[in-house]
């Protein structure tokens, strides 16, 4: 079976654009990678678009040209992005098709996501008592896993200062000044042990990736960055996910993440000491910590002195997100780990300017969670 | 209280949980489904996590008084059942520690309301009150 390759990649600037709907964001994204692939709207065969909440994707044709194109609406909680490229790139793999797009885009309300109960399958009181809050989930969270691990609030400082300072360097960040990790620690508390500094915000944005078959990427005479792997997964039994009112006993190891990431690995034929650069959600900066050890890069708790080494830096041994991630670029849901891949894509080309990472890396990892327990993983390979 | 089908009617009450009649397995709180049997829990337990809400929720869907104090919230593992989330109750936020003993109590979603709506709570074994259901 002939390789899926990316052969283009677009992106509008993550954060807040005033004036700019989010379908206007991701139709400018797409526009950005069709130059980029040096292809025409009218040559795209398919396409496969992601929003949570900033509307119907297959709308932007009226922006992009009524083409007839095929074009199908993801919508997957966090993993939307992920699903519309692992649905593009099996529409690849099957033969049915040789050029494609996967589009992913939004924009959120400013202040924490609103979720309400009936779309979790939940009661109403649930929410009535002050429980659909993410944050709060996210802090009992790595309260366990700090608890479990030995992982100190410092290393979620580490974490939090880490991103801030790599999206100084990457034009499509949001919050792009640095921050000391004294400010980090002493910022006022949002969710115990997390300060302001350590959670992500809701944000806008939009990102655009032109798929191609190897023989049509050959043809463009694009540089080839296969996509390896792609892989989403839904949660195990006794995993602990957001809005749980309860946990089974013993729960809380297994996690979508992990099943994923092993059939990511894989599909791929490698293994996590093979990836030069990963980009792992972090929603928040515990979450990033645990993902270390859920997608397999290292034990629990040895991220406590990966981190003190700097071995997660730009120059470390297992760079992790390297534009800063969720926390330095905010988190539109349909957008977001497209953004992981496209970030992946600039490093494997070597154009990562000031965030580069050194020694030309050849393999790239991405990975997405959410709601209510999903995830997503693309494995590239230059 | 904040819902029917929660707590017994007991005094002291006791959390009602679900037991999978297939699997055995039990959740909180009880599904509106012929498959899960209704089922009093243990009113003791220890703390597995926590966290303090430091700003108030939107509402809706939030229902609580519009100041806003911080709370304590986490999971209390009922031993051999299951772990729940609850409100932490009648205990200073520096003194909540994962592994303590905790028992299970009613509070008001607004301690000033005139009739309060009552949520469940867990509080440390030492903070019994007479009444069982203070704010």
């Amino acid at each position: 079976m002939s390789d899926v390759c990316i052969v283009g990649i677009g992106i509008h600037r993550f954060g807040r654009t005033d004036g700019l709907s989010g379908i206007e964001q991701g139709a400018f994204a797409v526009r950005r990678a069709l130059a980029d692939a040096g292809v025409a709207w009218g040559d795209i065969q398919f396409a496969y678009g992601s929003s949570d909440a900033a509307g119907n994707p297959d709308t932007m044709v009226e922006q992009l040209g009524f083409t007839g194109v095929q074009f199908i609406n993801v919508r997957n909680g966090c993993a939307a992005g992920g699903s519309a490229l692992f649905s593009a790139q099996m529409a690849i793999k099957s033969g049915e098709f040789d050029l494609g797009l996967a589009v992913g885009f939004d924009k959120h309300p400013r202040g924490a996501f609103n979720a309400l109960p009936a779309e979790y399958n939940l009661p109403e009181w649930y929410g009535e008592a002050g429980y659909m809050i993410t944050t709060q989930f996210f802090a009992n969270k790595i309260t366990r896993y700090m608890h479990l691990h030995g992982i100190s609030p410092l290393s979620l400082g580490r974490v939090a200062e880490k991103a801030y300072r790599n999206a100084v360097h990457a034009p499509h960040a949001w919050r792009r000044q640095p921050v000391p990790l004294a400010d980090i620690m002493a910022a006022p508390l949002v969710s115990d042990p997390y300060t302001k500094y350590m959670f992500c915000s809701p944000a806008e944005g939009g990102v655009a990736l032109i798929l191609a078959s190897e023989k049509k990427a050959r043809a463009l005479g694009a540089p080839l960055v296969r996509l390896k792997a792609a892989t989403m997964r839904t949660r195990p039994p006794g995993s602990f996910e957001v809005f749980a009112p309860s946990v089974d006993s013993g729960g809380g190891v297994a996690s979508a993440t992990r099943l994923a990431a092993a059939a990511a690995f894989a599909q791929a034929g490698i293994g996590p000491e093979d990836i030069a650069v990963a980009q792992l959600q972090d929603t928040e900066a515990g979450a990033e910590i645990m993902h270390m050890a859920e997608n397999g890069f290292c034990r629990d708790g040895e991220q406590e002195q990966w981190l003190a080494e700097g071995r997660t830096a730009i120059s470390g041994r297992l760079p992790v997100n390297t534009d800063g991630g969720c926390l330095a670029c905010g988190e539109p849901i349909g957008a977001s780990g497209l953004r992981q891949v496209y970030e992946n894509v600039v490093q494997l080309r070597g154009g990562g300017g000031g965030r580069q990472v050194p020694g030309s890396p050849t393999t790239a990892y991405s990975h997405v969670y959410g709601a209510p327990g999903v995830s997503a993983v693309t494995i590239l390979e230059r | 209280m904040i819902a029917e089908g929660l707590v017994t009617d007991e005094q002291p009450p006791r959390l009602i949980g679900g037991r999978d009649r297939e699997s055995g397995r039990i959740v909180f709180p009880c599904p509106p489904s012929p498959g899960f049997e209704p089922v009093p829990l243990g009113r003791h337990g220890r703390l597995w996590s926590w966290t303090v809400q430091r700003y108030r929720p939107k509402s809706p869907p939030y229902a609580g008084p519009a100041a806003f104090e911080p709370w304590a919230v986490g999971y209390v593992e009922l031993p051999g059942e299951v772990i729940v989330e609850s409100r932490l109750a009648h205990v200073a936020f520096d003194a909540i520690a994962i592994g303590m003993e905790l028992e299970l109590t009613l509070i008001a979603l607004d301690p000033a309301a005139t009739e309060p709506v009552l949520i469940p709570a867990f509080q440390p074994l030492a903070a019994s009150q007479p009444e069982g259901a203070g704010a």
